[in-house]
């Protein structure tokens, strides 16, 4: 019999008993659709963190004090050895368009009586810049305020309304805050952040009393480039320290690509583990349809019988009830991917992570479904498909 | 074709279930022309039925020769016995006849789905089997809202659909009252006697009396 002959049978079979199908089907419907949805949030959570990071530009170095691998063992202390020398070195290296000291530490913030904690960053004027801020109103400080130490702090958004209430973005320009007591006077709004950022100098030497660095932001002229930098900056910053030793580097280099790939492979491992469990859900269902072939078997064990009288080979029965179960698991699938889709699309729109569905998750969901109707199907078609067919004529 | 359309030669059949033999047929020969209408009589247990199932290929013998068109196919396999059913069998049973909630026509197309009978091929002949039993006005009906004599005859135009050598009918009127039994019996004696060789097994002495020859069997042996 002819492929297109026998899903038409098929769909004959299971439209006698629709309660049942569908029912049947549910096992594979759940799992499909927690399968999607899992993937679905997966990559849209990757997403939105990529997209975020790259905004920082793909052209940013980070050098970090401490060892580059660090865990169990590592060493927690604070590690000082990154100076503004250091900074000043890297600028000079080829491929560099500017270079900015970074600075960071978390103090109170004061201002009409509100106060807030908050993460306060001291930087120089050109890490404007180099990690592109954006500014709701006024700008940023400049070169001389970073030698003079200014008080001046740029806000976060988040950090103004907190503070002077929704909407003050416009006339906080000039107003001062209290940092630690001290007082600054604002001379822009960031957008979309909750930080606090100063001069570098003013940080070090009024806010937290260090003179080394917490990082370094190397800004690149050629990101292509960056590997050949990375390892100017490596040798550079060794010869700098006095450590001969590649391995007992008390620094680290990072680009957003590397912190692009962690997080994707961090998120990814986390949706494989995720949709895995919910793969168990498909097994589960497979098992449920094997139940029910086998069920639906036995009852019609008379009409497998007629059928061998009319001339039925072993394939033909083995072929029609494994189609049938293939097509419940099949239909179960594809209500499964657009209920998946749909949860996912909502979840999304909640989470206000971007909304993905990948063709490979799509592929995979109809793949697996055919797999688990050929697979737990076999058993009872195989009985169907072996019975005598006298036996099966005189089954009562 | 040299000989007869059907012989069997010292058919025996024994079941075996767990330690019990049972012996269904004790040595069973006869011969049957292409044309004939023979009725096979005996009482329940007296091993009509599984001369039946040998005849119709449903089984095959424990010992004896079976030759079907001068072929002796008594030790075909399954896949090959189910070839000759769809060939050369057409079977009208006592009960369940029909797939339940599947049209008269599709019942009687489905055996030419075993085939390789052309598909629009399928439902013309379908169709002139169905007039002959006088049921083509009933072609798109569901097979479950038929009367016991109608699902008969869809059995019979079904049975016939492959022009078979042989059409086996296994207690057809088993289920009818006397009137429809008669047609039935009516029916197939008109089958016949367009050449068409027709088997029927019965217990019933009247029914018998229909067929022009009658094979009487008693305890797994002619009589």
């Amino acid at each position: 019999m002819e492929l297109q002959e026998l899903f038409l049978l098929a769909v004959e079979a299971l439209r006698r008993n629709v309660g049942r199908t569908l029912l049947t089907m549910l096992g594979i419907i759940i799992g499909i659709a927690s399968v999607i949805t899992i993937m679905s949030l997966g990559a849209g959570s990757t997403k939105s963190i990529v997209d975020s990071i790259s905004s920082f530009g793909a052209n940013v170095l980070t050098v970090s004090p401490g060892r580059a691998k660090r865990g169990p063992g590592g060493e927690s202390s604070v590690v000082t050895t990154l100076t503004s020398d250091d900074a000043k070195e890297i600028e000079k290296l080829n491929n560099v368009k500017s270079v900015s000291r970074v600075v960071s530490s978390s103090k109170t913030i004061t201002a009409n009586s509100e106060s807030e904690n908050v993460q306060v960053r001291g930087v120089d004027a050109s890490y404007s810049e180099i990690q592109s801020l954006e500014f709701m109103s006024g700008g940023f400080f400049d070169e001389g305020d970073v030698l003079s130490a200014a008080k001046d702090v740029a806000l976060g958004d988040e950090v103004v309304e907190e503070l002077f209430g929704e909407g003050a973005e416009e006339f906080v320009i000039g107003e001062t805050v209290r940092i630690d007591g001290r007082v600054f006077q604002i001379v822009g709004v960031l957008e979309e952040s909750s930080e606090a950022i100063v001069p570098v100098t003013t940080a070090q030497n009024i806010l937290f009393g260090q003179t080394h660095l917490d990082s370094i932001s190397v800004e690149m002229e050629e990101a292509e480039l960056s590997s050949l930098l990375e390892a100017e900056i490596e040798s550079l910053l060794l010869d700098q320290h006095d450590i001969d030793d590649v391995e007992a580097a008390d620094f680290n280099i990072r680009n957003s690509q590397n912190m692009v790939d962690t997080i994707s492979s961090v998120t990814g491992t986390l949706t494989g583990l995720l949709s895995g469990i919910a793969a168990i859900s498909l097994v589960v269902g497979g098992i449920g349809i094997m139940n029910i072939m086998l069920v639906t078997v036995t009852e019609r064990t008379k009409e497998i019988g007629l059928l061998k009288a009319l001339g039925a080979k072993h394939k033909d029965i083995l072929s029609q009830f494994l189609i049938e179960a293939v097509v419940l698991t099949i239909m179960g699938g594809i209500i499964g991917i657009v209920l998946g889709m749909a949860v996912a699309l909502v979840a999304a729109t909640a989470m206000n992570i971007p909304f993905v569905v990948t063709p490979l998750s799509i592929a995979l969901s109809v793949g697996v479904s055919v797999g688990v109707g050929i697979l737990f199907g076999w058993y009872p078609a195989s009985k169907a498909a072996k019975l005598h067919p006298i036996d099966a004529l005189r089954y009562e | 074709m040299k000989g007869p359309l059907i012989s069997f030669k010292e058919i025996t059949k024994t079941y075996i279930t767990g330690p019990v033999e049972y012996q269904a047929l004790r040595g069973v020969s006869f011969d049957l022309e292409k044309g004939e209408f023979v009725s096979i009589m005996g009482p329940s247990g007296s091993g009509k039925s599984t001369i039946m199932n040998i005849v119709g290929a449903l089984d095959t013998p424990t010992t004896g020769i079976y030759r079907l068109k001068g072929k002796d196919i008594s030790h075909y396999d399954e896949d090959e016995l189910a070839e000759i059913r769809n060939k050369e069998v057409g079977f009208v049973f006592q009960s369940f006849n029909l797939l339940s909630r599947t049209s008269v026509l599709k019942n009687v197309i489905r055996p030419m789905m075993y085939s390789n009978i052309d598909k629009k091929e399928r439902e013309v002949r379908a169709m002139e089997k169905l007039e002959m039993v006088g049921l083509i006005d009933k072609a798109s009906n569901l097979s479950n809202h038929l009367s016991g004599g109608q699902i008969q005859r869809v059995a019979i135009a079904r049975a016939l659909v492959m022009n078979p050598s042989i059409v086996l009918a296994d207690e057809p009127t088993g289920n009818l009252d006397t009137k429809t039994a008669e047609e039935i019996m009516g029916t197939l004696k008109k089958l016949n006697d367009k050449g068409v060789t027709v088997i029927v097994i019965t217990h019933e002495e009247n029914i018998a009396e229909f067929t022009k020859r009658i094979i009487k069997i008693r305890d797994g042996v002619v009589v």
